[in-house]
């Protein structure tokens, strides 16, 4: 528990900071509900007609003048995103940060199993991230009940399920591609969870680039599916989920015979 | 059963080199020196003792446990001071002590405020603000604060003023004394001349040459001044030659009856022939271009 405690205590900051800018954001946005409800008339024409900007982001599914349909598309953009940077951040820094600071050494000269300091690693990341999730999420309800509106409990708890199997998925993917890297990797992660996201978009927007929803995770968070549909494809989450495990699992083999210098 | 033995060992990184066939024995209780010029493949020695890297073929034994199987277990009776100390900033000393400890799952805090004292580091400073030396300081406090049955040190006086070296060297003898092995790897030969009972040399990856620091010592050459003036153009076996009016030096290596013909045959007020110390031994023999021992 030694490194668990350590790991937690190092990623202090950049929890607190990142939780509270996503939580931040999307509590104001929740915020500016009730006048953007006001005027949905005019806006929700706007917003429905911008071609395949619109496909891109799923308002061509989505009724942005219901509390619903706007948060489906505002956490997409705030939490999705956000989330998902942090997640990466989070995961592709747990071992490479070491050996790029040469912090490394000082571990892996002490009586710690190599399998044992990737695990207690991996479990403070997936802790910093269910915590992230927890505090946005009730913070998020609070904004919700606040502006006297009626939460709309199934749809928000599936949104940011689906966004919690998200950033599971890129802390563990990352978290392999953190035993291969040797120096740092922050910007190999952020690419990566960007990438991942205007993949996604591509796929809204053109029906031949739709097989690209089976290489993002942001594929099952699309809020217009969950929210509309009421449920997240299966298919799209078990993938994901075998994606996390292939990653764990890299990063596992990977450092058990990994040359540190 | 030796402190350290090394069998071949042999660590290749691609193109770079890396360290070729070294065997070492290290005897428990032994003070064992490790010199070599930098990048002669020292710090890879220790980092395959230690299961940092996976040697490429070889194996090596410390306490008689694989260095590759065992790798906790060794890590355990180890103390281990790198010659470049990192830590997390923002991090106190005291807590770099205490994270140590813990992940050794001892309690070790008045060994460690006791080495504190001695080395004047003050434990309540952030690693970041530490000079190299006092991260240096830090860094042996980590290496002994859990009275380690071997100690393996990695240029360990780096940024140490000559005091803290002697406090330190002090320390380290009366860790030997009390049963502790000490490995130490340095390019001061000095250093170790004066602190190692055993000592093997390393250069461009292999071991040139390995004994007790009196026997690597002693290699047949001598130091030769000389005042006045003779003729060493005839004589073989002459190196390091520096003549300056009226005198003469150089090491000397061939047979001492040419010398002393030649001598006689010159103009010479006075002559001194001496040992030469380990560290002209090295440059000139186990050096660059030198010939071996």
């Amino acid at each position: 528990m030694t490194i668990f405690r350590h790991e937690l205590r190092r990623g202090r900051a950049a929890f607190l900071i990142w939780t509270a800018s996503i939580a931040g954001l999307l509590v104001l946005c929740v915020c500016l509900y009730p006048e953007m409800k006001s005027e949905m008339g005019a806006v929700g024409d706007m917003f429905a007609s911008m071609g395949s900007f619109t496909a891109a982001f799923g308002m061509d599914r989505l009724n942005m003048g219901t509390l619903t349909g706007f948060y489906a598309v505002e956490c997409g953009n705030i939490l999705g995103l956000g989330g998902a940077f942090f997640a990466a951040l989070t995961g592709v820094s747990a071992l490479a940060k070491e050996e790029r600071d040469r912090t490394a050494e000082f571990l892996l000269t002490h009586p710690v199993s190599r399998t044992r300091v990737a695990a207690e690693k991996l479990a403070a990341a997936l802790v910093q991230i269910t915590a992230m999730d927890l505090v946005i999420l009730a913070l998020s309800a609070l904004a919700m009940g606040l502006i006297g509106e009626d939460i709309p409990w199934r749809e928000v708890l599936l949104l940011h399920g689906a966004y919690y199997l998200l950033q599971l998925e890129l802390v563990c993917v990352c978290f392999g591609l953190s035993a291969f890297l040797v120096r740092g990797g922050a910007g190999t992660g952020m690419g990566l969870a960007a990438m991942l996201y205007f993949l996604n978009l591509a796929a809204n927007m053109s029906e031949r680039a739709k097989f690209l929803k089976y290489l993002t995770p942001f594929a099952y968070c699309e809020g217009a599916d969950v929210a509309a549909g009421g449920r997240l494809d299966a298919g799209l989450v078990m993938l994901g989920m075998l994606a996390a495990c292939a990653g764990a699992a890299a990063a596992f083999i990977r450092y058990h015979t990994k040359d540190i210098h | 059963m030796d402190a350290i033995c090394t069998e071949g060992l042999t660590k290749r990184y691609g193109r770079a080199r890396g360290i070729e066939g070294v065997s070492l024995a290290v005897a428990r209780g032994d003070v064992f020196g490790f010199i070599g010029p930098n990048g002669a493949g020292k710090s890879t020695t220790i980092r395959a003792l230690l299961g940092l890297v996976r040697p490429s073929a070889g194996r090596g034994l410390i306490f008689g446990l694989d260095i590759g199987k065992d790798r906790e277990r060794i890590l355990a009776r180890v103390g281990y001071l790198p010659a470049e100390a990192a830590f997390w900033p923002g991090m106190r000393v005291r807590e770099v002590l205490r994270l140590s400890a813990d992940l050794r799952r001892r309690r070790c805090g008045k060994a460690a405020e006791a080495l504190c004292e001695r080395l004047r580091l003050d434990p309540s400073r952030r690693v970041e603000e530490l000079s190299f030396g006092d991260r240096k300081k830090a860094a042996i406090v980590c290496a002994m604060q859990h009275e380690p049955e071997l100690l393996i040190l990695d240029e360990p006086t780096g940024g140490l003023d000559p005091l803290m070296q002697r406090e330190f060297f002090a320390i380290l003898r009366e860790r030997n004394q009390a049963g502790a092995t000490v490995f130490l790897s340095s390019h001061i030969l000095s250093e170790v001349q004066h602190n190692c009972s055993r000592a093997a040399i390393i250069r461009e990856g292999r071991i040139i040459a390995s004994g007790s620091v009196k026997e690597l010592s002693r290699t047949g050459a001598k130091r030769v001044s000389v005042r006045g003036a003779m003729d060493c153009g005839a004589l073989s076996g002459v190196r390091d030659l520096h003549t300056s009016p009226g005198s003469m030096d150089f090491l000397y290596g061939g047979s001492m009856k040419s010398l002393l013909r030649a001598a006689a045959a010159g103009d010479i007020r006075d002559i001194t022939i001496t040992e030469p110390d380990l560290e002209e031994v090295f440059l000139h023999y186990y050096g660059e271009g030198g010939g071996g021992a």
